[in-house]
């Protein structure tokens, strides 16, 4: 089913090859240790007490007599021993609400009993007088600021990127088509809920193990919240069952929790969330709202436009300001915008903070900029593929950050690959003889897109990641990151980087388990950063390794695997210690200006272009995707069964967000907090989704490697509901898209003529 | 889960070893399997949606999250952690681990249980009929072609020996 166009160096003997997960015995025999399946003597579980309501400042906590209260260990406020916030960003959220809540489920109190089962009626017996405040639950309700419920005016952040001269483009256009689109939150569903252990010594200080993206980023928090030096607190991941992103920023309130109940306890402490608890109060994607104004040429060819983004980033700052930058610098798609404006902001609302989600802003903006092509293709009255194909991003050209295309891609290669291979042309006319009778209808759509591997601008130098590598006394190496496995194939892609750069056996090569006090910090697991970034710093540890052995004597090139054992294990008998650690140095020609937002945001970004089908059931108003073609550019494939299973993974996470995955909001709080009512795509909705690759080797990334968990999560939805409106003639500019929105939208369009779609805004 | 009434003593066999152990009558079947140390069986949602938990009990498929104790009574338990002496789950232990069947891995020890009872009663599915049997299974990783494809590899590779 995969296809290859290799253009890069071919020597290699295991870097693309399809090495087994490192991981991967203990997983299917069940022996791999999750938080949840470890224990501690003496160990006592922990829950949390949190808001009923959105807003309003706390009165009075009273504890029901009827609960026996000297066997818990309860947590306040007062017994923070360092700062009470989540150090993050402008650490503005609380890791306990103290005088005020702003969402519904803030923390408030913990508890903790050697009885699990004594938790859930504790809880409930805490009872908490509130005096209510206004509250905020839409972007709009923010705009209006009607309550002032964060800083001055309700704004996280916001940027605003010019290119051009915007002003003058409106006069010479033949056409303006002006568009509003809207994506909802999206739970990132994973399906190990959120957990940790924590335990407190006063000689050792803090030890948190657990589910987690970014150890460092815990190690950081706890630091602050238990006001403990660096070496006092170690951090350790656990195997974890999924994150996508939801574990990026929370893990680090559930570990500073549990280290305070721990540490006022004496003993070790568990928390792990129950499923409702986990998707009611921890992080989602966020809300997003995007207009696009765009003056085209009578061909189609875009003379420049206006952008406004707007994300919901609920009740607190946490990462909004870095979802916000990427979803900006994604808005206006793989094509050449001669002049564009785009006025970016993250609002503040009464619901728990919205967070990472594979993607992080991209796909919200994403599904904006491709759904108005195809709004666009429709007003100039050309192809969808032609409309594409004539605003392409070319080398030579610059993005919308005026960063210069200087990659050889290669859209419209891409985009004639996608049709052939989703056999466009021929379905479609199969489609239009269908013609309006049926009980089904079907449409096809296209999504061409981009994705920016590593930090935004200057945040790869910021980080300065150092990876390591170490001999061990067999003759093989160990990987030292802190960058973390949680199903996407870090430990594998990093172990085939360090055997091919060492010319070494896949089996050679061990990873270290992310430990804050064992491995150096890498970085945060996150941003499509690891196999390029991350795997590039470990390609020159690994040759920092084999130039120390060459320099003692020990090793000539070239060499045989075995050569390099023995003179590891020689180096190792009479040194004791062979160690290489590398650190993260800005490529030349990256330059990037933080105050303008211009400049060379990413290294590398990965291409790719979608082919959805669907079919819309006229009865029961569902669509199902009967095939999708996902092609991409990702640079260098490092192991083919992975980066396809990167895609399908990411398509099949798309088609929830466009048609399924939908989150009930009432006064801020999620109504379907279940698996029972929240609906993610089961194994039998997903089409046979064709995965396809073109490799073109990346300067920047290890043996040639670009990012790709994220870029999958970009295309789906656009495609998908450009196929809808393909299909039924009608357009829906928002997600998810729900069975009720197309039998509203049909029953209308069945109606007086009048009643019927039309478009506005064009000229 | 615990209720009013007392614990007593109930007489599993688990993996072909018989054990008595003390519990509550409406404690759910996998807290006690865990308890057990048996902890390859995962809680993902605890209200039957999502197949992590998945046992085989008289060798029928159970999420074992919405069984009390008390229904097992007697009868025999497949876990992950006994599955080594079948070659039907050797081989699809083989084939998730091969052929990216397994991502994070919290889904898959109830995947390869759903997968082996599937190929129990049907030794040759369709990718249909795998998909079918594996729909009360939920994934969030792999998007679920490469765990058709692994049950189907492991079924060709059963059928060669």
């Amino acid at each position: 089913m995969m296809s290859h166009s290799l253009k890069s160096n071919l020597g290699e003997k295991i870097v693309g090859k399809p090495t087994p997960r490192k991981e991967g015995p203990g997983k299917v025999t069940g022996e791999a240790r999750y938080i949840d399946d470890l224990s501690f003597p003496d160990m006592l579980y922990g829950a949390t007490v949190r808001s009923q309501i959105a807003r309003g400042m706390l009165k009075k906590i009273t504890f029901r007599p009827d609960v026996p209260w000297s066997e818990f260990v309860v947590v306040s406020v007062p017994d923070i021993p360092g700062k009470n916030y989540i150090a993050l960003i402008e650490n503005d959220q609380p890791c306990l609400a103290e005088k005020v809540v702003n969402h519904p489920e803030e923390p408030i109190l913990l508890l903790a009993h050697p009885d699990r089962y004594m938790l859930p009626n504790a809880v409930a017996a805490v009872s908490i007088e509130y005096e209510p405040l206004p509250a905020l639950f839409s972007i709009e309700e923010s705009e209006r600021k009607s309550e002032i419920i964060w800083g001055q005016d309700n704004v996280f952040k916001s940027y605003q990127i010019e290119k051009g001269d915007v002003d003058a483009i409106w006069a010479k256009a033949d056409y303006i088509v002006e568009g509003e689109y809207s994506t909802g939150a999206q739970e990132q569903l994973y399906i190990e809920t959120q957990g940790v252990i924590a335990t407190y010594d006063c000689e050792q200080g803090v030890t948190v193990w657990g589910s987690m993206q970014c150890p460092y980023y815990v190690h950081k928090a706890l630091m602050v919240v238990c006001d403990l030096p660096e070496d006092k607190v170690r951090v350790v991941q656990t195997e974890t069952g999924g994150a996508f992103g939801g574990k990026e920023e929370y893990p680090s309130m559930i570990a500073a929790h549990a280290a305070l109940l721990a540490r006022k306890s004496g003993r070790p402490v568990k928390i792990v969330y129950d499923r409702a608890e986990d998707m009611a109060a921890t992080t989602k994607r966020h809300p997003s709202r995007t207009r696009h104004r765009t003056a085209l040429t009578k061909d189609g060819k875009i003379l420049g436009g206006e952008i406004e983004f707007v994300i919901d980033g609920g009740a607190y700052q946490t990462l909004s300001p870095v979802v916000l930058s990427r979803g900006t610098i994604h808005a206006g798609g793989p094509y050449h915008w001669p002049a564009v404006r785009i006025i970016a902001k993250a609002l503040a609302t009464n619901a728990p903070p919205h967070g990472a989600f594979r993607g992080f802003g991209a796909p919200q903006s994403l599904f904006a900029m491709e759904r108005h092509m195809d709004r666009i293709a429709r007003t100039v009255k050309v192809s969808p593929a032609e409309i594409r194909r004539r605003n392409f991003l070319k080398p030579g050209q610059t993005t919308i950050t005026e960063q210069t295309i200087s990659e050889p891609i290669d859209l419209e290669k891409l985009l004639d690959r996608a049709l052939v291979l989703s056999d466009y042309e021929s379905k479609k006319s199969r489609f239009r003889q269908q013609g309006k009778n049926g009980k089904r209808k079907g449409g096809l759509g296209i999504a061409a897109f981009l994705h920016g591997a590593g930090f935004t601008g200057s945040g790869e130098r910021y980080l300065s990641s150092v990876v390591g590598i170490e001999g061990q006394p067999n003759g093989g190496v160990r990987v030292l990151v802190s960058s973390t496995e949680f199903g996407q194939g870090t430990n594998t892609v990093l172990c085939q980087i360090a055997a091919e750069a060492l010319g070494l056996e896949y089996g050679d090569v061990a990873i270290a388990q992310p430990d804050t006090a064992q491995v150096p910090n890498s970085g945060p697991t996150v941003a499509s950063r690891t196999a390029m970034v991350v795997g590039k710093l470990l390609e020159s540890a690994a040759l920092g390794l084999k130039q120390t052995l060459i320099r003692a004597g020990m090793l000539g090139e070239p060499y045989a695997a075995e050569e390099f054992r023995c003179a590891c294990r020689a180096y190792m008998e009479r040194y004791g210690e062979l160690r290489s650690l590398a650190r993260y140095e800005q490529p030349d020609g990256i330059h990037w200006d933080d105050q303008k937002y211009r400049g060379a945001a990413y290294a590398a970004f990965a291409w790719a272009v979608y082919v959805a089908e669907v079919s819309v059931d006229l009865t029961a108003y569902s669509v199902s995707v009967d095939d999708f073609v996902a092609l991409q550019e990702v640079g260098r494939v490092i192991n083919p069964v992975l980066a396809r299973g990167q895609v399908l993974g990411g398509v099949a996470q798309g088609i929830g967000f466009a048609l399924y995955e939908k989150v009930e909001w009432r006064h801020g709080r999620m109504q379907n907090s279940q698996m029972t009512n929240y609906i993610v795509p089961t194994s039998a909705d997903v089409p046979p989704i064709r995965v396809y690759f073109e490799e073109i080797a990346n300067q920047h990334g290890a043996f040639g490697a670009k990012g790709i968990g994220e870029l999958p999560m970009d295309g789906p939805a656009p495609a998908i509901v450009n196929a809808v409106e393909d299909a039924l003639g009608i357009p829906f500019n928002s997600i998810p898209l729900m069975p009720e929105e197309i039998c509203e939208a049909l029953t209308a369009a069945a109606g007086p003529p009048s009643a019927g779609h039309s478009f506005s805004g064009v000229r | 889960m615990k209720t009013s009434a007392q614990k007593r003593e109930f007489s599993l066999n688990v993996n072909g070893v018989p054990r008595n152990i003390r519990a509550y009558p409406a404690e759910r079947l996998l807290d006690v399997l865990r308890y057990l140390g048996l902890t390859g069986t995962k809680e993902g949602c605890g209200e039957g949606e999502c197949g992590a938990c998945s046992v085989l009990v008289d060798g029928r498929l159970v999420v074992s999250c919405l069984m009390p104790v008390a229904q097992a009574e007697g009868a025999k338990l497949l876990t992950i952690e006994g599955v080594t002496g079948n070659q039907r789950f050797r081989s699809l232990q083989e084939t998730f681990a091969e052929g990216g069947g397994a991502q994070c891995g919290i889904c898959t020890p109830g995947m390869i249980l759903a997968g082996g009872h599937l190929l129990e009663r049907n030794p040759a599915p369709t990718i249909e009929e795998i998909r079918e049997a594996l729909s009360g299974n939920l994934c969030r990783c792999t998007g679920y072609l490469q765990i058709f494809e692994a049950v189907a590899e492991a079924a060709r590779r059963c059928a060669g020996t």
